[in-house]
């Protein structure tokens, strides 16, 4: 027999000790799947280890999978840390992407300097997720709608309004000019001036590159650590999101408490957006954004780092390379499916080992125990 | 049913626990109990808060398994593994918290999870209706078999859960401190019930705290303390006092509030024709007028649900209003907006400790912030200064002797009593002008009790206006200058409470206004 105990008391190590153990059992398990599959695990995990982060350039290639991870994450950390579940981070950074674009294109046409534009970038990108994520926004705040429905439902709407202005209509983003879009519709390119920039650390043979977007995520994270744990509002999302009543009682303003989370929440996710038109695709890539599905991945990554910012980039960046790692090894010997499974089994480990830092487990039972 | 035909033959034991031991992560919550109750004996169960009855009851009711021990029933050793099993054995629980299902009938909610011999798929509601009505007749609980659950009173619900057990043909039944939610007179008609029961050959177990009634109701009393059963004894020979000093373990003094000759000072609190709505739309308070003096205490009195709750939220702001007006030393308050209320020095002890007063899983640290967090005494600008209520906490720990590892604990972690205080010191340090103080003592302890009486007392001394709102009959007599009586929404009587008996004030609570 088998029981769960909830622990009186939850030691610190545990929150890291558990994580840990639940990706070296993945790894275990995983390796069974490998035998039985006829691959060597030893192998494939030091192909792994290689193509994510050792070999060359291979860290850059992982920090630029990681990027838009550490935006949807924070995205989501912030707003589930008040019990507001945000799922909406994949519109949101949908909605980023397209107000950078009209920003960057805009901007950079009218002549502006690289370092203007690059700011008003970031700005209208943070603004286009915040306008998205308002709408829930609002109407939780105002009629206690779950936002969860209306957060999700909106990603949708996001993405037929990206479809619509790149490929159904003649938009300003829309590229109408070069040979290749008469082929295929994509976005227009963004000017040289909106163009983020990136600097290499020399810290690998092949060079370790930082995009902006990157430290932008790196400066977030420790902006809204600060906000969370250093000021009043975020004690206040802390009471909030333990016990709206007691937030209540002790005259706290709930409704605009949610108003404003959603808008932060929103305007990271944004921020992931604008990166990526920034960053790495340098126009609004309707279809691999959509193929992406960064915003639901950050809900995982949020969900593994414990809603700790901190955590949630370097979460990010393991994801971050796992994925990386995934493109490497597929092949004609390595079928794509197992590099899912591998995926899953890690996350599902990580995600169900949670419960063990708050219980613990029992073996036996209960009454065939020796007297204390 | 081996023995459906209870004889009034010689007592013996129907239930009897040897040597249970329950242990929960940190917490022994029975050491060896021995406990032993006859056929036909209403036998009390008496003890503070975590002094083990509940874990008993839980056990005894097939919830819990023993870690050690054995539980025999008319001698014979038996072991529960689920309630069900419990329930087919002729053991029947009254909890305190009832397990009704509101929209249901009375006979609905009589034959749920009923399955018994004649079970068939096919419910006869006809049927069960005739028998719900006889039960009922035999043993003076009158209750409308077709009523819906939602349309009883409290005192009606706590029938129809007897009902339910005896139904199942309960030979020994258990009632978990079931006068919590009664009038005295209801509680009187409770227990004629129970000794019919009684008189039938059953067994009743009746768990309490409060020792007028054990008492009144009891052949035999088991008092547990710390997880122990410390005495068995025959309740003609116990007195409230000897009872007392066994479940406490000491002395205690049951006495009135002392009289120190203060004369009330000037009026602080002014509520004049105050109505609002409860959480169902319907009026819960009815045009309330009442006013508290600096140095008094005024108590509500009146059985759970007639509006004190809703009154005490409409006060403080975390109800709106929809007539009348709240003034604090004249000044009329801003009504619905709990920070207003705070801002004019109404400090408010709510009903629901865990689930208002604190936010239950941040530290002690914050939840003594906050209602202050947005103050220099814990922010400057935006920023928290977190050593300054770190510092204030840990004082607020030592002043009060709150039992506490620390100001990073966890508020959900404290025991009642020292989460009250923590509660009680917070409401203090905002230097208050009036206190609204809800069922203070709900769930505590006898030592708890005391010393929140003792600080509620120094406070009034201070000279705090102090509006007590409590359905504990004995903590209003302690306490209070003034009794006001609230009855369905409305303040339907005043006494003096030097002179007020609880016969009178009981009366007052069942709605028979002179």
């Amino acid at each position: 027999m088998l029981a769960l105990e909830r622990r009186l008391k939850q030691p610190r190590w545990l929150s890291f000790a558990v994580p840990i153990a639940a990706i070296a059992f993945s790894f275990a398990l995983m390796a069974l799947v490998l035998v039985a599959t006829g691959h060597s695990p030893g192998t494939t995990y030091r192909r792994i280890w290689e193509s994510a982060f050792t070999a060359n350039g291979a860290l850059t290639q992982t920090i630029v999978s990681a990027t838009p991870l550490a935006f949807t994450g924070l995205a989501a950390a912030v707003a589930f840390r008040m019990n507001l579940f945000n799922i909406g981070g994949e519109g949101q950074l949908y909605f980023g992407s397209i107000f950078a674009a009209y920003a960057g294109i805009f901007l950079g046409r009218q002549g502006w300097p690289t370092a203007t534009v690059i700011g008003a970038m970031v700005l209208a990108g943070m603004a286009g997720g915040t306008v998205l994520a308002l709408v829930p926004g609002v109407l939780r705040a105002v009629f206690s709608t779950n936002e969860i429905i209306t957060s999700l439902m909106l990603n949708y709407a996001a993405g037929y309004l990206l479809n619509y202005l790149i490929f159904d209509s003649h938009s300003y983003i829309r590229d109408a000019t070069s040979p290749s879009a008469a082929v295929f519709p994509q976005g227009q390119m963004l000017p040289d001036s909106g163009s983020w920039p990136a600097w290499n650390l020399h810290l690998t043979s092949g060079g370790l590159f930082l995009p902006l977007g990157f430290v932008l995520a790196i400066a977030a994270a420790a902006v809204l650590w600060v906000l969370y744990n250093r000021t009043r509002f975020g004690f206040e999302v802390q009471v909030i999101g333990d016990s709206t009543r007691a937030a209540r009682y002790a005259g706290m303003r709930t409704r605009r408490k949610i108003l404003a989370v959603m808008a932060i929440s929103g305007a990271v996710a944004g921020l992931g957006g604008a990166s990526q038109d920034g960053d790495f695709r340098h126009l609004v890539d309707a279809r691999g954004l959509q193929q992406s599905y960064y915003g639901y991945t950050g809900i995982v990554v949020a969900a593994l780092a414990r809603y700790n910012p901190f955590a949630v980039v370097l979460v990010a960046v393991l994801i971050g390379g796992l994925d990386n790692a995934g493109y490497t090894l597929q092949g004609a010997d390595f079928p794509s499916g197992l590099v899912g499974v591998m995926k899953g089994i890690i996350l599902f480990s990580a995600l169900g080992a949670e419960v063990l830092i708050r219980y613990r487990v029992r073996f036996g039972r209960p009454h065939a125990e020796p007297a204390a | 049913m081996e023995s459906a035909v209870a004889t009034a033959a010689p007592q013996r034991a129907a239930v009897a626990l040897r040597g249970i031991t329950k242990r929960f992560p940190g917490v022994l919550a029975n050491d060896h109990v021995d406990f032993e109750a006859a056929e036909g004996e209403v036998h009390a169960l008496l003890g503070e808060n975590g002094a083990g009855k509940s874990t008993l009851s839980n056990i005894l009711t097939g919830l819990y398994r023993p870690d050690e021990g054995e539980i025999l029933l008319y001698g014979e050793p038996r072991e529960f593994h689920s309630p069900r099993e419990a329930i087919d054995a002729g053991i029947g629980m009254v909890h305190q918290h009832f397990r009704l299902v509101e929209p249901f009938t009375v006979a609905e909610n009589v034959v749920l999870g009923e399955h018994g011999s004649d079970a068939s798929f096919l419910v006869h509601p006809r049927v069960i209706e005739r028998r719900v009505a006889e039960i009922g007749a035999r043993y003076g609980l009158d209750i409308d078999p077709r009523a819906k659950i939602w349309q009883l009173s409290v005192g009606e619900q706590q029938r129809v859960e007897i009902l339910k057990a005896l139904y199942r043909e309960a030979k020994i039944l258990i009632l978990d401190e079931p006068t919590a939610v009664l009038t005295p007179q209801e509680a009187d008609a409770l227990f004629v019930t129970l000794r019919a029961m009684a008189l039938e050959g059953r067994t009743v177990i009746f768990i309490s705290h409060k020792l007028h009634e054990v008492k009144a109701v009891a052949d035999r009393v088991t008092v547990l303390r710390g997880g122990r059963s410390v005495a068995t004894v025959p309740t003609a020979d116990a007195t409230p006092h000897s009872l007392a000093a066994l479940m406490v373990g000491r002395d205690v003094e049951i006495n009135r509030r002392v009289e120190d000759g203060r004369s009330p000072g000037e009026r602080v609190l002014s509520v004049s024709n105050l109505s609002a709505a409860g959480d169902r739309g319907a009026l819960a308070v009815k045009d309330v007028s009442l006013d508290v003096r600096a140095g008094e205490v005024l108590a509500v009195a009146g059985v759970a649900g007639n509006g004190q709750r809703e009154l005490a939220e409409a006060i403080t702001g975390m109800r709106s209003v929809t007539r009348g007006e709240v003034r604090v030393l004249g000044e009329p308050l801003h009504t619905g907006d709990p920070r207003a209320a705070i801002r004019a020095g109404i400090a408010h002890v709510p009903e629901d400790r865990l689930g208002t007063a604190v936010a239950p899983s941040l530290s002690i640290a914050s939840n003594v912030v906050l209602k202050s967090y947005r103050t220099s005494l814990a922010s400057r600008g935006p920023l928290l200064l977190l050593e300054k209520i770190r510092e204030g906490a840990a004082s607020l720990i030592h002043l009060y002797d709150v039992k506490a590892p620390g100001p990073a604990t966890p508020a959900r972690q404290l025991s009642g009593g020292n989460l009250q205080k923590v509660v009680l010191g917070r409401e203090f340090a905002g230097e208050p002008k009036v206190l609204i103080a809800a069922s203070p003592t709900r769930g505590l302890d006898v030592g708890a009790i005391e010393s929140v009486h003792a600080y509620l007392r120094e406070a009034a001394a201070r000279g705090l206006a102090i509006l007590l709102i409590s359905e504990d009959l004995d903590e209003i007599l302690a306490l209070a200058d003034r009794i006001a009586v609230m009855y369905e929404g409305q303040i339907v009587g005043e006494v003096d409470a030097g002179t007020a008996t609880v016969e009178e004030i009981g009366l007052l609570m069942a709605g028979h206004a002179e």
